[in-house]
């Protein structure tokens, strides 16, 4: 290796945002300058996960982990780390509540318990250099298949691997590839599932910009198993960078006859083609998405016949998920027995986690099937931020449900999960604290749910129409005692009458928090009053006179005006003026601390005087 | 006028005339002219030889398209569950307030428009605004009050900088 060392600068798209770009090139910059340009050589890499503390840089081969750098910091890192040899300790992570910052990636707790088989590249390779990927076992997996393996062979691996499909329902991937190999019916197609629509989950977006080769190279394998030449690639429009670097795939691996036709010389060909979504929740349902590739409206239709019997244009059609694909190769090159080493019973290998909302460590995170919850949100995730309680974590997006805190123990698997009253989902996971309102959670992802029912069906068009209409009712202080049992009633009706699974699941959000928060609900009806502070029609801020200063500063950013007061005088919040955006509780000094959130009757009302996190 | 037409046009051939790229045309057609005209509806169904009435039950499906024109700025708040629970209900709200007008409108002057979005996939920024394609984590009142200085229409030239 030419070079003594490498800074590997991750480039997904929490880092961009943070300035990775100008960030890579101030390294570069200040490395030519200080005449080390033949010795270190800076690379961008996809995602590292740990999205919260970027811009993340990586020496290598130390394996030193910088976090949250700027571009003035640069000069001062390359000196002492590069030249002197001394990293640089104010520049590494340093676990909450703890003082003493952890140098290498291999020991932060984020890291340290996951168990990468599809990020396995993650943070190490340029997504846009093919050679990086194959340098790393890449193409591997597809050479042994197209090689040295019949259709039949593929099959048998995979299914007795037991992947599952890891966009939320969990099928078995395997079973799912033998029914469309079954049809006579020709051409058959291939679709890659990228329509990453659930709010809070973004795995699939991190894979295809920061391993598109994997996710590539597992469709080509289902292709030969099935019998397809021509696959599909649906990607979400909202993630310009994943439909860029899959692009770059494309032509890399049609340029090394990796795709294509003739590929390796074994006469096999097989085809791919980006085709962007257009920004609608339900084409990620298979049939709609089939519909939306097809130039329609994304209307799902009834099942059966199945995709894989009557799919793309009426053809045998497999439509398998970013991360089921990505986990393909892995499977052939290392065998069944090793993936079905990893996880449960009924459950395979590994899941990808958006492991976000109130916690410290936010991030994505692979870990094995069957870890239990709690070593997720507190062990990886390193507990909740302010000294705040976790109350629950959301799984499965809109389709999912929340869990308690008894249920922390749960071991994470497709059928614990859904008999918690969750679900796998595409495996957003959003922890809440005692700030989070479980009946507002639940209004949020039936609004969710109705705004984006295509309306084909009358239960899902109507009944989450109904639904948010009851919840708004009870956030908004106006919910009655028969709520409860109405809101319960319509969700059967939703969840029984629905055409596809959006509607199916779509009452899940209202159920579990119902099943575990009952309480909440009853609060807001009887007591008319929000125990988390959040729903504004039941709460009220007040200056508390006693710790007041009088400093003018919530005076001013107030956006209707609403307080009057002198410089040194107790201010004052004109109720009726109020608009509760909290923008007095957030601006009061934290030394102060006089703006105090109520709820219910003033005289056994809750206090909060916590603002809402700011940057550190 | 024509020169609309023709973008249409070109844009319909590079896609060979295939009607099942309906909605890949409409996507490069409001790439390059912001949104979508009912005139370039028209366009795209003669040349595709479809009806009218599918091209607009497509184009009225999907919420990338948009059937009116979009203003010079574009601020889009971010709506998914990560922003929710870190308070982007109330990033919106001031947004409304500060550009006057409601999200999916545009501003009279065609200054702004502003745009909710159910999720950007970067919720470990939460929450999360995007002006003019760059992205804003950790959003706050008066973090927003920052990023829309740099896009005041008379400071216009100096967007960027941060």
């Amino acid at each position: 290796m030419p070079y003594r060392s490498h800074l590997l600068v991750c480039a997904g798209t929490g880092c961009v945002s943070c300035g990775a770009f100008p960030l890579k090139e101030a390294l570069e910059k200040e490395i030519a300058r200080r005449g080390l340009g033949s010795e270190i050589l800076v690379v961008t890499t996809g995602c590292n996960g740990f999205c919260e503390r970027g811009p993340i840089v990586m020496v290598h081969p130390e394996g030193i982990f910088y976090q949250r750098l700027k571009v003035e910091d640069v000069p001062f890192l390359v000196e002492e780390h590069l030249i002197k040899g001394r990293p640089v300790q104010k520049f590494m992570y340093v676990p909450p509540e703890e003082k003493r910052p952890v140098p290498k990636m291999a020991d932060i707790e984020f890291f340290k318990h996951q168990r990468l088989i599809v990020l396995r590249n993650r943070g190490r390779i340029d997504p846009e250099r093919i050679e990086e990927y194959i340098a790393y076992d890449g193409y591997d997996g597809m050479a042994k298949a197209l090689t040295s393996m019949t259709p039949e062979e593929i099959l048998a691996e995979v299914t007795a691997a037991g992947l599952r499909g890891r966009g939320g329902a969990g099928f078995l991937t395997g079973r799912k590839w033998e029914l469309c190999r079954r049809e006579k019916a020709t051409p058959k197609y291939l679709i890659c599932n990228g329509d990453e629509g659930d709010p809070g989950a973004f795995m699939d977006r991190s894979v295809l910009e920061a391993d598109p080769h994997a996710v590539l190279e597992g469709m080509v394998i289902g292709a030969k198993a099935i019998g397809a030449e021509k696959g599909f690639a649906y990607i979400r429009d909202e993630y310009p960078l994943a439909v860029k670097r899959m692009g770059i795939a494309i032509e890399q691996a049609r340029g090394l006859g990796l795709l294509g036709s003739d590929i390796l010389g074994t006469g096999f060909n097989f085809d791919l083609e980006i085709v962007r979504g257009a920004g609608a929740f339900v084409s990620g349902e298979e049939t709609a998405l089939i519909a939306s590739i097809e130039g329609q409206r994304a209307y799902p239709r009834q099942r059966p016949p199945y995709p894989a019997q009557h799919g793309l244009w009426g053809k045998p059609t497999v439509i398998n998920n970013v991360e089921t694909w990505a986990n393909v190769p892995s499977i052939i090159r290392r065998g069944a027995a090793w993936f079905s080493g990893l996880g449960t019973e009924k459950s395979k290998g590994t899941k990808i986690f958006s492991l976000v909302g109130k916690i410290n460590n936010t991030g994505l995170v692979e870990v094995p099937m069957g870890i239990r919850l709690q070593e997720i949100v507190y062990g990886i995730g390193g507990g909740i931020p302010a000294g705040r309680d976790f109350k629950a974590v959301q799984i499965g997006g809109p389709s999912g449900g929340c869990i308690p805190k008894e249920h922390l123990d749960l071991p994470v698997d497709y059928e614990s999960l859904t008999q918690a009253g969750a679900m796998m989902g595409s495996g957003g996971m959003i922890v809440m604290d005692e700030d989070t309102c479980m009946v507002d959670i639940a209004l949020y992802f039936l609004r969710f749910t109705q705004e984006e029912s295509c309306g084909k069906c009358a239960p899902c068009r109507i009944g989450t129409r109904q639904m948010a209409e009851i919840l708004a009712r009870i956030t908004g202080g106006e919910g009655s005692d028969e709520d409860l049992e109405k809101l319960e009633r319509l969700a059967r009706a939703v969840k029984q009458g629905s055409l596809c699974g959006l509607g199916q699941t779509a009452p899940n959000p209202v159920l579990s928090t119902l099943r575990y928060f009952r309480d909440e609900y009853v609060a807001h009806i009887t007591g008319r009053s929000c125990p988390a502070l959040v729903c504004k029609n039941l709460i009220a801020y007040y200056v508390e006179p006693e710790k007041c200063v009088g400093c003018l500063l919530c005076l001013k950013n107030c956006p209707v005006n609403a307080i009057a007061g002198e410089f040194k005088k107790v201010h004052v919040i004109d109720q009726d003026a109020c608009i509760k955006c909290g923008a007095c509780l957030n601006v009061c000094p934290a030394k102060v601390r006089a703006v105090s959130k109520y709820t219910g009757e003033k005289g056994r009302a809750i206090n909060s005087g916590l603002p809402r996190q700011e940057p550190s | 006028m024509s020169s609309e037409l023709s973008l249409v046009q070109r844009i319909v051939s590079q896609h060979h005339h295939r009607k099942r790229s309906l909605i890949p045309i409409l996507q490069d057609v409001q790439g390059r002219s912001q949104w979508l005209s009912p005139e370039t509806l028209d366009e795209v169904a003669r040349e595709l030889d479809i009806p009218p009435a599918h091209v607009y039950s497509v184009a009225t499906f999907y919420k990338s398209f948009s059937l009116s024109p979009r203003g010079r700025h574009i601020c889009t708040v971010c709506m998914g569950t990560a922003c929710h629970v870190r308070g982007g209900a109330a990033i919106l709200e001031h947004f409304e307030r500060r550009l006057g007008i409601k999200a999916g409108e545009t501003s009279s002057d065609r200054e702004y428009t502003l745009e909710r979005v159910n999720c950007l996939g970067a919720c470990a920024l939460a929450p999360l605004a995007v002006v003019d394609g760059r992205y804003y984590g950790q959003m706050s009142e008066t973090k927003a009050n920052q990023v829309l200085e740099t896009v005041k229409p008379s400071k216009a030239g100096r967007r960027g900088d941060r």
